[in-house]
C-alpha cells in the first residue's frame, strides 16, 4: 500500500495547508506579476545598465537630479503624513456619525482617483494661483501657493487622500464600539479613550494608507506639473526630469533616474510593510 | 447579587447600560444608595462593567488591560507605578490568572478572557459591578465552573453585583434576588423562592420553571380543565383563567376526586429520570412530568394524576391571589 507515503513530514518549499490549489494559484500569481510588473521593470534596469555603474552614479549625483529627487520624495512624504492625519479624521467622520449627505461625501472621497490627473492639476492651479479664489486670499499676505513646492504638496495631498480614508474606514467600522464604552466606564476621558484605545488598532491601516499614498505621490506626474511651476532646483519633480530627458532622446539617462527612484521607493515601501507587519503582530492579529 | 432575567428584547441590557450611564434615561431617577446618579457621567459613576463580548483591549497585555482604569486617572489620584503593579498582581491572583500577565487577549481562552474583563472592572474599585450575560459565550462546563467561582468571589469581596441573563437556572441559582423583566417592564423582583413559589404575574408564572399554560375555568368552586372537573382551590373566585403547570406540580396518583385522567403521548429518557408528556384532553397543550427511570410508561397508556399546586392567573392580566 502507498498510504505510508501520505503525510510523511519532510522539508518542503511550502508549509502544508488544508487549502488545495497552492500550485496553480502560486504559478498564476508569479506569471501575472512577471508579465505586469517584473519584466517591464527588468527591461528598465537593463536599459539603464547601458550606462554602467559609473554612469548611473554620475546621474545620481547630478545636482539637478538630486534636487528633483529631494523635492519628489520629501514632498511626497510630507503629503502622505498630512493625509495620514486628515484622512483618519475623514474616515472617522464617515464611519462614526450619521448625517445628511454622508453617502455623497463618502463618494466624493474617491473623486481624486477618477479624475484625469491633468484635469486635477489644472483645476488646482487655477484655484491656488495668485489670481485664483484661494490663491488670492494668500496673495494678500504675500504667500505664493501655486508654482512653488507648496503647490506640489497641495497636488500630492489631493491625489493621496483616498488611500488613507479607504484603508482606515473598514478597520474603524469593524472596531468594537464596546471597547470605547469599556474605556469610559473605567474612568478614561474621551481623549484618553481615543488615543489609548481607538488609535492603536488603527495604526497598521493608517500605515498601509500612508505607504500607498506615498507611492502614488512619488510617481505622480499629471497633476503636479500644472501647479508646480517646474523650476529646476526648486519645484521640479523627478518624473518631470525623466520626461525632459526622454524629450532630449536621452533614454539611458531617463531610465537611470527611473531606476534610482525605483530603488529608493522599494526600500521605503519595504520598510513600511515590515513596520506594519510588526505592529500587526503586536496588536495580536497574528 | 441581583439577576436581571427576561426573554431577549425585554430590556435587561438596556437597564444595565442605564445604570452604567451608557444610555440616558428619558424619565426617572437613578440612585446609588441615597446619592442621585442620574446626571453623573459614565466615568463619575464608578461602575465596573463586564461586557458580553468582554471588550478587552487587544493591543494591550493582560496586565495592561487590568491596569488601564488606574493608569487613566488624573495624576493627582493616580497610584504610583509600584502600587499599580501590586494591585494588578493582587487582581490576577483573585481571578486565578497568575503568570498570564504578559499574554495578549487573543492568546487566552474564553473563560480566561472573561476573568480578565472582570479583573479590569474590579481594578477601579467600583461601587456596583455590572455583568452583561457573563456566561453567554462560554461552553457548558466552563460556565458551570465560572458560575460557582463568581459566587465565591462575590461572597469574598461583597461587591453589589447586577448581572443580566436569559438563563433562569443561572439567575435562580446564583442570585440573592431576581428581577424579571418583560417588554421593558419589571414583572417581579424577589428571592428565587418568591419567584418560583409565588409568581406575581401570569408572565412570571409562565416564564419560570418550564411551565405550560392551559386555559381553565372556575365555576361554583369547580375547576374545569378541558372536559375534566376537579375541586377548585378554597376561596378561588370564578372566571376564566390561565392554569400554569410545571413538571414538578404533577403527581401520579391512584384516583381520588381530585384526580385527572391523562394519556401518555410521549416518553423520553433524560439522564437518571424519565420525562413523559401527558395530554389532559383533546386540544390542550401537553404537560410534562418527571418520573424515576424505573417507571416504565408506554405511549398511549392512561393514568391518574393530581395537581400538587394549582396556579391560576386571570387570562393575560395581573393575578389577584
Amino acid at each position: 500500500m502507498s498510504i505510508a507515503a501520505i503525510g510523511v513530514p519532510g522539508r518542503s518549499f511550502v508549509r502544508p495547508s488544508a487549502l488545495p490549489g497552492f500550485g496553480i494559484t502560486f504559478g498564476f500569481a508569479i506569471t501575472y506579476l512577471s508579465l505586469i510588473v517584473l519584466i517591464p521593470l527588468a527591461a528598465l534596469v537593463w536599459r539603464a545598465s547601458g550606462l554602467g555603474f559609473g554612469g548611473i552614479w554620475r546621474v545620481a549625483t547630478d545636482p539637478r537630479v538630486v534636487a528633483a529627487l529631494d523635492t519628489s520624495f520629501g514632498t511626497s512624504a510630507l503629503a502622505a503624513l498630512t493625509n495620514a492625519f486628515f484622512g483618519a479624521i475623514v474616515a472617522w467622520v464617515l464611519t462614526r456619525y450619521r448625517f445628511p449627505g454622508r453617502r455623497l461625501l463618502d463618494a466624493t472621497v474617491d473623486l481624486p482617483f477618477a479624475l484625469p490627473t491633468a484635469v486635477a492639476g489644472i483645476a488646482l492651479a487655477t484655484l491656488y494661483a495668485p489670481t485664483g479664489w484661494i490663491g488670492a486670499l494668500f496673495a494678500r499676505w504675500d504667500i505664493k501657493l501655486a508654482y512653488t513646492p507648496t503647490g506640489i504638496f497641495i497636488a500630492l495631498v489631493f491625489i493621496g487622500l483616498p488611500f488613507v480614508v479607504r484603508t482606515v474606514q473598514p478597520v474603524l467600522q469593524d472596531l468594537d464600539r464596546e471597547i470605547e464604552e469599556a474605556s469610559a466606564t473605567l474612568g478614561a476621558s474621551r481623549w484618553q479613550t481615543v488615543t489609548r484605545v481607538v488609535l492603536p488598532p488603527l495604526v497598521p491601516a493608517i500605515l498601509t494608507g500612508v505607504g500607498l499614498a506615498f507611492a502614488r505621490a512619488v510617481g505622480e506626474y499629471g497633476s503636479v506639473i500644472f501647479i508646480a511651476g517646474n523650476m529646476p532646483f526648486r519645484s521640479e519633480i523627478a518624473p518631470l526630469l525623466i520626461v525632459t530627458r526622454l524629450e532630449d532622446f536621452d533614454y539611458a539617462g531617463a531610465s537611470a533616474i527611473a531606476v534610482i527612484m525605483l530603488a529608493i521607493s522599494f526600500v521605503i515601501l519595504l520598510a513600511i510593510n515590515l513596520l506594519q507587519a510588526f505592529l500587526q503582530r503586536r496588536l495580536g492579529h497574528a | 447579587m441581583l439577576a436581571l432575567l427576561g426573554p431577549s428584547g425585554s430590556g435587561k441590557t438596556t437597564l444595565l447600560r442605564l445604570v452604567a450611564g451608557l444610555e440616558a434615561p428619558t424619565a426617572g431617577r437613578l440612585l446609588f444608595d441615597d446619592e442621585d446618579a442620574t446626571h453623573l457621567s459614565v466615568g463619575e459613576r464608578r461602575v465596573g462593567f463586564v461586557f458580553q463580548s468582554y471588550a478587552l483591549f487587544r493591543h494591550q497585555s493582560v496586565a495592561e488591560n487590568i491596569a488601564y482604569g488606574l493608569r487613566v486617572r488624573p495624576r493627582r489620584t493616580r497610584p504610583s507605578n509600584a502600587e499599580i503593579k501590586r494591585r494588578v498582581a493582587e487582581l490576577l491572583d483573585l481571578v486565578q490568572l497568575n503568570g498570564l500577565d504578559r499574554r495578549r487577549p487573543s492568546e487566552l481562552s474564553g473563560g480566561q478572557r472573561q476573568r480578565v474583563a472582570l479583573a479590569r472592572a474590579l481594578a477601579v474599585e467600583p461601587r456596583v459591578l455590572l455583568l452583561d450575560e457573563p456566561f453567554g459565550a462560554l461552553d457548558a462546563q466552563v460556565r458551570r465552573d465560572l458560575r460557582r467561582w463568581l459566587r465565591e468571589l462575590h461572597d469574598r469581596t461583597g461587591h453589589t453585583t447586577l448581572f443580566v441573563t436569559h438563563d433562569q437556572d443561572e439567575a435562580l441559582e446564583l442570585a440573592d434576588r431576581v428581577a424579571i423583566l418583560h417588554r421593558g417592564r419589571l414583572e417581579q423582583i424577589g428571592t428565587p423562592d418568591d419567584i418560583l413559589d409565588r409568581p406575581a404575574t401570569s408572565f412570571v408564572a409562565g416564564f419560570v420553571g418550564e411551565a405550560v399554560r392551559i386555559p381553565a375555568e372556575v365555576r361554583e368552586g369547580v375547576l374545569r380543565i378541558g372536559a375534566q372537573y376537579v375541586p377548585a382551590p378554597a376561596g378561588q373566585r370564578a372566571g376564566n383563567f390561565d392554569l400554569f403547570v410545571r413538571p414538578s406540580d404533577v403527581v401520579v396518583t391512584d384516583g381520588s376526586d381530585e384526580a385527572l385522567s391523562a394519556k401518555v403521548v410521549g416518553v423520553r429518557r433524560t439522564g437518571p429520570a424519565r420525562r413523559a408528556e401527558l395530554s389532559l384532553g383533546e386540544g390542550l397543550p401537553t404537560v410534562e412530568i418527571q418520573l424515576p427511570a424505573r417507571h416504565a410508561l408506554r405511549k398511549g397508556e392512561s393514568l391518574q394524576v393530581r395537581l400538587a399546586t394549582v396556579r391560576l392567573f386571570a387570562s393575560g392580566t395581573r393575578a389577584g391571589r
